[in-house]
């Protein structure tokens, strides 16, 4: 089974775009969308028949207020400042359990959190597993980790060999559930200051976790310069440029009509993204 | 005053409106503060002096195995998992320890202790006028939200503090934005824009933060996004024209108002407009 996880560090790069054109072109593959709190590879691939499971996770303190004696303990004791006036703040709560287990009163408990869904759809590409965090909830990395485990699931039931997953942006948390034990990263990023500097930080995260790392360089052409420098600068880390793509507006127009760019035209920029896929999936396949 | 500037969608354009923000209204005290410790991205942009570097650290626990005697209390009150009691060892997990204090508390034996562990830092200096602050998490590490608590413990209320907010809807853009009088959301006239504003209104509603939009690369034909925004009745507050010379000035880390001086005084207003719904927010 490969894996392959689409990452940028900087956000608004084209992973989705990119990870949505490799839904089209690849076979026999399931889809997984790790970005999990501002999932959008849905609106490309419209996914139908859901199976929705809901997903728990992490527990929030609450007082009784008919128990409680005003003591104060668990406000002093709360290192997230999640206790005032003798009432806990849901969204500060990381669940701790730290003021239940003092509380002299018991007058604490906590409640499970439905903290999203996770769902299990078939697109017209294949099976794709995807998720939604609930609004301002925690444990976006557990629930990363629930939707790539599906998706291994439902590759194995399927006898399907592959796995493309749309990664989230940043290096924290989410990223780390989403690239640890895959087979080979992708990252796409741009040649502006900020994307070269996020470059470098989710390069850091690939060789932390010992994950192989590809590079696409995105609209390449907006700035040539800082694109030979980020070539430049894989070449000296033996990172493999395996694609530079140049701006189009084809781009924002076939995700202004909700298509993949393969769907919305044989155009220079859908023949360019199909020879990036030939490229990674002969990759792949050695790795 | 606190204005937060987020999005949902990552690359929208929250630096270049924070830093454009800033640099317009600098002679008012400004302070930026970038949040988005994942990847940073202000300075670039900015180019401070940087003054000051304080480590970020979280609070782990340390076991003195003269005093510990195997109970195994620690690992019964630890939900994150971070503390596991062998038959005579403690194996600990220090990444996986959210620094709640509640096994060095309840050891019946005092036998925990807490240390720092670093996880990341927060730089402060200046520029151009304006007081800069970043927080930075390491490379490798997990867990955001300590790092974006440090760096806003650095909020000097006398100044408009600006924060550059991480992108998604999940605890770091909870914390980011915690306590600021109004967020601006900069999105794009895309599908994606338009359903990552959709669950970054979600949040700021969930949070009681005013909030207004700013439609970033405009021009398109997509439209959903402001007919959202007008059914929704969320103001628009400004509007940044698809360009290639903004993109470019971007990619070489030149502020907006500095390379089109011409935004200065659309910055202004933007100010102006968000001082005048603060006010009106502040009386209900």
């Amino acid at each position: 089974m490969k894996e392959l996880v689409i990452l940028s560090g900087k956000g608004g790069t084209g992973k989705t775009t990119i990870a949505a054109s490799f839904a089209a072109l690849a076979k026999d593959k399931v889809l997984s969308d790790c970005d999990v709190d501002a999932a959008d590879l849905h609106l490309l691939l419209k996914p139908d028949s859901k199976i929705t499971n809901e997903f728990w996770a992490g527990q929030t303190a609450v007082i009784d207020a008919d128990k409680c004696t005003e003591c104060g303990l668990c406000q002093d004791l709360c290192r997230f400042d999640a206790i005032h006036d003798y009432k806990v703040d849901p969204v500060a709560c990381e669940g701790c359990c730290f003021c239940k287990n003092v509380c002299g009163e018991d007058a604490i408990t906590m409640q499970e959190n439905m903290s999203g869904h996770w769902y299990v759809s078939g697109t017209k590409y294949g099976p794709m597993v995807h998720a939604k965090l609930g609004i301002a909830q925690e444990n976006s990395g557990r629930l990363v980790t629930v939707v790539r485990q599906n998706a291994k699931e439902k590759a194995e039931d399927s006898g399907l060999e592959l796995i493309i997953s749309d990664g989230p942006p940043g290096i924290g948390c989410p990223v780390i559930s989403s690239l640890s034990g895959a087979t080979a990263a992708l990252i796409v990023t741009e040649p502006s200051l900020s994307g070269m500097h996020d470059l470098d930080r989710i390069i850091g995260v690939c060789s932390h976790f010992g994950i192989p790392a590809m590079v696409c360089i995105n609209k390449y052409d907006i700035n040539e310069e800082n694109t030979a420098t980020i070539e430049k600068y894989c070449a000296d880390k033996n990172i493999e440029v395996i694609a530079k793509i140049p701006f189009d507006n084809a781009a924002i127009q076939a995700l202004i009509e909700q298509k993949t760019l393969v769907e919305h035209s044989n155009g220079a920029l859908a023949k360019q993204v199909t020879a990036l896929w030939n490229n990674l999936s002969e990759r792949l396949m050695q790795s | 005053m606190i204005i937060s500037v987020a999005s949902g969608k990552g690359g929208t354009g929250k630096t270049l409106v924070a830093t454009s923000l800033a640099l317009s209204i600098a002679d008012e005290g400004v302070q930026i503060l970038d949040c988005d410790v994942e990847e940073p991205n202000a300075h670039l942009l900015l180019n401070p002096n940087f003054e000051s570097s304080e480590p970020v650290e979280v609070l782990v626990p340390q076991v003195d195995d003269d005093k510990c005697n195997y109970c195994g209390k620690c690992s019964e009150v630890c939900v994150y998992h971070s503390i596991a009691v062998m038959k005579e060892r403690v194996l600990l997990f220090p990444e996986l320890c959210h620094g709640c204090g509640a096994c060095s508390y309840l050891c019946p034996e005092k036998a925990i202790t807490e240390v720092g562990r670093q996880i990341g830092v927060v730089e402060s200096g200046h520029a151009n006028g304006i007081d800069f602050v970043h927080g930075k998490i390491n490379v490798g590490e997990a867990m955001v939200p300590p790092v974006i608590r440090k760096v806003k413990d650095k909020i000097n209320s006398k100044s408009i503090a600006i924060i550059d907010v991480p992108p998604g809807t999940s605890c770091p853009v909870v914390e980011a934005v915690r306590g600021s009088d109004y967020c601006i959301l900069v999105t794009e006239p895309t599908p994606f824009g338009k359903n990552d504003l959709e669950l970054a209104v979600q949040v700021m509603k969930q949070m009681n933060i005013p909030c207004g939009v700013i439609i970033n690369r405009a021009g398109s034909n997509d439209k959903s996004v402001e007919g959202y925004c007008a059914r929704e009745n969320i103001p628009v507050l400004m509007k940044i024209l698809l360009s290639t010379d903004i993109a470019k000035l971007y990619s070489k880390g030149i502020p907006l108002v500095d390379g089109m001086p011409e935004y200065r005084q659309v910055f202004r207003h933007l100010y102006d407009d968000i001082k005048k719904a603060v006010a009106v927010e502040k009386s209900r």
